[in-house]
């Protein structure tokens, strides 16, 4: 997908080891990308029930906020964190007023939702002419993108978090439409390509590879791992599991639901944005590239039923190896192969798990 | 009934006189999409609205339409009356297949399918020689309709909107049907659904095939209004924009696809000139508000715009014209003392946890069993492996001698065995007369077709004169037209008895019935209990309220930790030592 090299020029060229080597190194890098944002759908999906379509548009807001930030300019994105919080904010008080909660506390919990996007936006506006070092500049991205995960689980889901999952699924699709056209305000139609984190080439006979890819494959392999421990060792990871298993017992065991359901979209953000960090040098990203991307770790996530994060994961680096053959033999049909592969998994875990009933 | 009629007159009428009048053109034109988008929309209503599925997918089958449409009457010159037929054949196996795959398993993976299939085709349209690639055809020749040309927007204006008044009103039928009560009972679930008989992965497939066949008329109908065709308008978010449409408008209406349809064309036209402006550069700025727009009717309203229309209008009670209708034909009933259902040596396991252990029994004709036991003994699920919604891990159930243990809960219904449920399962949207007519599901034989074109009456009236007969036993004739949803507890109990006896059971299996009833009500539940015996029918009766069940059952079944305790008169089990340890504790 990111590379534009092999494309249809090379349609007749006969496949060699080395084009085999080039194409399944391509296709595992976009692989553990799509690993990434397989295993947000899963984790969101698990705990909240939302399908979340929009999880790719973190990755086109975390790609395009880092290519305003290296241009020197104020990223929209700064100024959406800014208004969602102030809404947020505002229901909150609003909500405090109708419970007859005390003014002061209403007003401290709204300080609290204000708090980090007004420093996110001050500290914005103070580097962004400064053309800090790269590496800062990707933190500031992700202190923009991922408190918006939570403030949209607050202001588009919460109030419907006991709606069936086909509301919640058409409540993302109106997100979807929203982000993506906030994403054309913010960003233009023109596309971005960021610089590449570290310019280093590895040879190793016919095969490259690059220090960006090296990069993609760490950090991917590191959030893995982090996300493991989390679940496995840490309290609110647990509690995250609980809700995932049963809502109304983890509710009952003194475990907040909407806490639950905030900070996994917030790991959503998380893990979008940095996915979009990484791939941006990779490839041009426009305001609307994320949603692709991201339904290509939604098909890897189907692979493990939207349950199994290891079947998510390898999921996805069949989708980013099926995608780079493809695109290698029928370059124009690609999407097309893509995404009609669900439908053979679809028909397999039909067969496999029979009839799965819903009761709402 | 007067006033809804009046209105759709007055709005067809208005229809017939708009191109005749000063019109601007562009608003022919605007009439001329929405009618477009309302055959889409009425499509997501029967799918989302009524069944609770949904599809990203169906821009993608205006597409396979309109594609058929251009390519066979441009390449092979084809009449456009053969190619509607065609497309709709081909959009019904596309979409018959897609079904198939995704509807035996939860409702989300439906739309999940149709996202990817919706990608692809619009990549695959895309990329077809044949097709014109992205640029699509183009010089697709205007419909000829006996001889008129229907070259300009006016004269396609009849013809489209005959098309989408029809389809309302085929649709609108068909909700008011055999059929359409199937369809409203998957919503919230199978298993209640299946019990009273509905095939519910056929009747999903149905809503989702019919859905696909609205949106390929929409594609013919779009193919020979704008005479070109290429793959924008059957991309993804178009798809999105008809689901907006829907849920704005009102997905559990008809003419809420119709309003929903008209706002969005609108409104989009309005924001298209408007935002660009005022956020200066251009592009699709539309879908911000959109976006947003979908969240708030879905948080605040989610009934959309036509559930305010509705709730203004007044409600209308059907009219009773089934007096006459001839009375259904019903099953031979066992002789009186034959043994009905034997349940011989079942066991459930769940993983480690055994829920019920190696149980027998028999229910024998004219009889009533009481199952009792303490919480969690395994009562329900007992119920559950004789009605097959559980299948069981060992053991055999008998019914009528039968073999029934690894049949699906329809076929068991099929059989016979008609059943309430704990937890009241009804369709709080529909009449009560219409909840109990869904009971009546497999004494009727009607389809699709013949609900729209409403050669189903007779047979219709027979069912619903069956509905009032058993609600008049259970005496609930006189709620017969509330909404089931309006109903207090105790009488949705009754509602769920009075359907289980539409099938016309020979075994009644009868969960919690007296739980939130009144004492008038049981005394009264209890005399039509004793009165179905006396016909000959069986009953299985799992109940809390001992002075019911010892008043009322021949025979006891006391469970306890999923194994049976012990069975007797009910003065054989109020005198067992073992049955007060199980509910009381042991005295030391």
């Amino acid at each position: 997908m990111f590379r534009a090299g092999l494309r249809t020029t090379f349609g007749l060229i006969v496949m060699d080891l080395s084009i085999a080597s080039i194409l399944m190194l391509d296709g595992a890098t976009n692989g553990a990308i799509y690993a990434l944002l397989g295993l947000a759908t899963v984790l969101v999906f698990a705990i909240t029930r939302v399908i979340f379509l929009p999880q790719g548009e973190f990755v086109a807001y975390g790609a395009l906020t880092l290519a305003l930030l290296q241009l020197g300019k104020v990223p929209g994105t700064v100024y959406l964190l800014l208004a969602l919080a102030l809404l947020a904010a505002v229901l909150e008080v609003m909500a405090a007023a109708k419970r007859g909660v005390p003014a002061q506390v209403a007003l401290l919990r709204a300080g609290r939702l204000l708090a980090w996007p007004v420093a996110v936006w001050a500290v914005a506006h103070w580097a962004a002419p400064l053309k800090l070092p790269l590496f800062l500049q990707c933190l500031l991205t992700l202190a923009i993108v991922t408190p918006l995960g939570p403030l949209v689980y607050r202001l588009a889901y919460e109030k419907l978090a006991d709606a069936t999952v086909l509301v919640l699924l058409i409540v993302s699709v109106g997100v979807h439409f929203a982000l993506t056209g906030l994403g054309l305000l913010f960003f233009g139609a023109e596309g971005f390509r960021n610089p590449s984190f570290w310019d280093a080439r590895f040879s190793a006979g016919a095969l490259m590879l690059s220090g960006q890819a090296v990069i993609i494959f760490m950090v991917s392999i590191a959030l893995m791992l982090g996300l493991y421990l989390f679940f496995e060792r840490t309290l609110r990871g647990k509690a995250l599991r609980a809700t995932a298993v049963n809502r109304l017992g983890a509710r009952l065991m003194g475990i907040s639901t909407s806490g639950a359901g905030r900070l996994s979209f917030g790991l959503a953000a998380f893990m979008g944005a940095l996915s979009g960090l990484l791939i941006g040098p990779t490839t041009t990203l426009f305001y609307d590239s994320g949603f692709l991307i991201g339904l290509k770790g939604f098909v890897a996530a189907i692979f493990g039923g939207l349950a199994s994060y290891p079947a998510a994961a390898l999921g996805a680096l069949f989708v980013g190896l099926l995608e780079s053959f493809s695109s290698f033999y029928a370059s124009a049909f690609k999407e097309v192969i893509v995404f009609t592969l669900i439908l053979p998994v679809l028909l397999w875990r039909s067969f496999q798990h029979g009839h799965h009933d819903e009761e709402e | 009934m007067n006033l809804r009629r009046n209105t759709l007159i007055a709005f067809v009428v208005l229809l017939a006189l708009l191109p005749q009048l000063p019109v601007p053109e562009f608003w022919i034109t605007q009439g001329n999409y929405i009618g477009l988008y309302t055959l889409v929309a009425i499509g997501l209503v029967l799918l989302t609205g009524v069944a609770g599925l949904t599809s990203f997918g169906q821009a993608a089958f205006v597409g396979l339409g309109a594609y058929t449409a251009a390519y066979l009457t441009l390449s092979h010159g084809v009449s456009p009356w053969l190619t509607v037929w065609i497309g709709l054949a081909f959009t019904g196996s596309v979409a018959l297949v897609l079904g198939w795959i995704t509807l035996r398993m939860s409702g989300h993976y439906l739309p999940l399918a149709t996202i990817a299939w919706g990608l692809s085709l619009y990549y695959l349209l895309g990329n077809i020689q044949a097709l014109g690639k992205y640029d699509g055809l183009l010089g697709i020749p205007a419909l000829n309709f006996f001889g008129l040309t229907l070259n300009t927007g006016r004269s396609f204006f009849y013809l489209l909107w005959a098309v989408v008044v029809l389809a309302a009103i085929a649709i609108i039928h068909l909700l008011d049907s055999r059929t359409g009560r199937a369809l409203r009972a998957v919503k919230g679930g199978t298993t209640m659904a299946e019990a009273m008989g509905v095939n519910t992965f056929q009747i999903k497939v149905t809503a989702f095939v019919l859905a696909a066949l609205l949106a390929s008329v929409s594609g013919w109908l779009f193919a020979h209004f704008q005479r070109t065709v290429n793959p924008s308008p059957f991309g993804l978010n178009i798809s999105i924009e008809y689901l907006f449409m829907a849920v704005i408008g009102g997905v559990g209406h008809v003419w809420g696809a119709l309003v929903g349809a008209g706002v969005v064309q609108i409104l989009k036209d309005q924001l298209q000139v408007l935002l660009p402006k005022l956020l200066g550069g251009s592009g699709n700025y539309e879908v911000i508000v959109f976006g947003v727009l979908l969240i708030v009717v879905l948080q605040y309203a989610r009934d959309g715009i036509w559930a305010f229309v509705e709730a203004r209008l007044p409600r209308v009670q059907r009219k009773n014209d089934w007096a006459a209708a001839p009375a259904l034909p019903e099953r031979p009933r066992p002789s009186h003392g034959s043994v009905v259902l034997d349940v011989n040596q079942v066991r459930k396991e769940f993983g480690g946890l055994v829920a019920v252990n190696d149980v027998s029994f028999q229910v024998r004709a004219g009889e009533i069993m009481g199952l009792i036991g303490p919480n969690g003994a395994g009562k329900s699920t007992t119920f559950n492996l004789v009605t097959g919604v559980l299948p069981a891990t060992r053991g055999a159930v008998r019914l009528l001698g039968e073999r029934i243990d690894s049949l699906a809960s329809r076929e068991i219904a099929r059989r016979g065995v008609s059943r309430t449920f704990q937890h009241v399962k009804m369709i709080a949207g529909m009449t009560v007369l219409e909840n109990v007519a869904l009971g009546a599901h497999l004494r009727g034989t009607s389809g699709v077709a013949a609900a729209m074109l409403r050669t189903d009456r007779a047979q219709e009236r027979q069912l619903l004169k069956e509905a009032e007969k058993q609600l008049r036993r259970i005496g609930m004739a006189e709620q017969m037209h509330e909404l089931a949803g309006n109903l207090a507890l105790g009488p949705q109990r009754l509602m769920e008895i009075a359907r289980a006896l539409c099938a016309d059971p020979t075994l009644l299996l009868l969960d919690e019935p007296a739980a939130g009833l009144r004492l008038k009500e049981k005394q009264g539940l209890a005399d039509v209990l004793r009165q179905l015996r006396g016909e000959g029918l069986s009953i299985l009766l799992v109940e809390h309220d001992m002075d019911l069940v010892m008043g009322l059952v021949d025979r006891i079944v006391v469970m306890e930790f999923g194994t049976k305790l012990i069975e007797g008169t009910p003065e054989q089990v109020q005198a067992s030592p073992v049955v007060r340890a199980a509910y009381l504790g042991t005295e030391h």
